[in-house]
């Protein structure tokens, strides 16, 4: 199994229902999130794009901050999904710098938090927060290793990019385009 | 093509808009690792060589300063931490992948071995010094019987603690201006070059200063030459090392690094130290002082700047 997660570039309008459901869901203390909107505006005027993109933990395949952990608190459950372990994390932040996508912060209760893809709302049958709500269905989640998920299934019709592959991370979120 | 990027949705404090999880705590410990491997290693180095009198402040006197600083820089590690109770965790587990978890466990070794070697030698240098109980007696008669082992041992600790302060940052990929392996060798050379201007400032005898001037030139000469090829490397490297290099080359750590490290922390005090060699009188806590800001400077600039560094997409 190998949980994945597209996003529709094309689709998405950038209105953070996403974010707001996920700290809804999991708890994030205010002034934190576990996933987020880049607007990125490339060209210069009037010849200008836009693109929406809603971020979140890449559940590396070759994640830098699983490697980088002193007390082994950070590791990858079933499914490839990346967990913070919260009463073996020491709050040193190596993984914090280890992460190409700052996709982790630092919780005011002392460790490291981020994006778990709701694994809790998987043992339920149930598909991820962010993915439930949006408005726009420009999100899609499932098991890379089904060819009739979602996910795999998004992959097979579009052109798709991932972030900082250069970083040989093996990112697993993908970005249709 | 005009780039712009805007993030809404996340505004997390010390991540945006650029990363600032490590403050001073980090390179103040990394100095002082560097400091304590530089005089740990030439303290071991000529008690294997078997220059204990000629080159008694290096064997006897400076180490008292190792344990000192391993454990005000260990204090500082702790401090870092954001979940400091749970510190225990780093000793239930061995991560060989974790640089972090090697740098944690040789601290674990080389911290008593530094109050074992300083504990050795108490007798001499403080006259009338006596244990309060017998166990010690015997346990300093032990260490002083097996002094050459620990010193072997004692010069391997102190390479891995000096190779350790660079490797802990060059590890990170994600921060390109640390991700090169150079880090290593360059954090050890200047390590070893501030531990030996502790040395030099604590000693007394003309003999000792010059042996020990002489093997700071030249690693203050290694210095230059591993800093030349680190910007060489960055500049023939990729945008984002590129991107990173500019931040000393016009960017806004320029005048700090340019100035403080790399005129006053090693030009002038090598220049010096080269001038007291060929006889002029220079007093030796001037081109010290410099090498030990410098070498601190260099430590804070390091971790501030590779913090601003990122990947682009």
């Amino acid at each position: 199994m190998r949980y994945a997660m597209a996003i529709d570039t094309k689709k998405c309008v950038g209105c953070g229902d996403c974010v707001v459901a996920c700290q809804t869901e999991n708890n994030v203390p205010i002034g934190f999130c576990r996933d987020w909107i880049v607007e990125n505006v490339s060209g210069s005027y009037p010849n200008v794009e836009v693109e929406l993109r809603s971020e979140r933990c890449n559940h590396c395949d070759n994640s830098p901050c699983v490697r980088c952990c002193p007390t082994g608190a950070s590791h990858i459950i079933e499914g490839g999904i990346v967990k913070v372990t919260h009463d073996e994390c020491i709050g040193c932040g190596a993984c914090i710098q280890s992460c190409p996508y700052d996709a982790r912060y630092s919780h005011p209760e002392g460790y490291v938090d981020k994006c778990t893809f709701c694994d809790h709302r998987l043992a339920k049958g149930q598909t991820t927060a962010c993915v439930a709500v949006c408005p726009t269905n420009c999100l899609y989640f499932g098991d890379l290793e089904d060819p009739n998920s979602d996910v795999s299934k998004a992959l097979k019709n579009r052109s798709w990019k991932v972030l900082a592959p250069e970083a040989g991370t093996k990112p697993q979120l993908y970005f249709l385009t | 093509m005009k780039e712009e990027l805007f993030v809404s949705g996340r505004n997390i404090p010390n991540i945006d808009p650029f990363l600032n999880i490590w403050h001073w705590e980090i390179p103040l410990y990394l100095f002082l690792g560097g400091l304590a491997a530089g005089i740990m290693f030439f303290a071991g180095l000529f008690l294997v060589m078997g220059k204990e009198k000629e080159m008694e402040t290096t064997v006897k006197w400076a180490p008292f300063l190792v344990p000192v600083a391993l454990v005000v820089g260990l204090f500082a590690l702790f401090l870092d931490l954001k979940h400091q109770l749970f510190f225990w965790r780093l000793y239930t587990t061995i991560r060989m992948e974790s640089p972090m978890s090697w740098g944690a466990w040789t601290l674990m070794i080389i911290t008593p071995l530094s109050f074992f070697w300083v504990a050795s030698y108490i007798k001499e240098v403080v006259p009338g010094w006596k244990w309060r109980l017998p166990i010690f007696e015997s346990f300093e008669s032990l260490v002083i019987k097996y002094r050459k082992h620990i010193a072997w041992l004692a010069m391997g600790l102190a390479i891995i603690l000096g190779v350790y302060t660079g490797i802990l940052l060059s590890a990170f990929n994600a921060r390109p201006l640390w991700n090169t392996s150079i880090l290593g060798p360059l954090f050890l050379v200047s390590g070893m070059s501030t531990g030996l201007a502790a040395i030099i400032w604590m000693s007394k005898s003309h003999y000792e200063r010059s042996v020990l001037s002489k093997i700071d030139i030249a690693l203050i000469g290694v210095e230059l030459f591993l800093i030349v090829h680190l910007f060489m490397g960055f500049l023939a490297a990729n945008q984002v090392q590129v991107e990173a290099a500019h931040l000393f080359l016009g960017g806004e750590f320029t005048v700090t690094f340019w100035v403080f490290v790399m005129i006053l922390g090693l030009i002038v005090p090598a220049f010096l130290e080269t001038l007291e060699l060929f006889g002029y009188k220079i007093p030796m806590w001037i081109p010290s002082l410099l090498i030990l800001i410098g070498g601190l400077m260099f430590r804070f600039i390091m971790v501030e700047a590779g913090q601003i560094t990122r990947y682009l997409y």
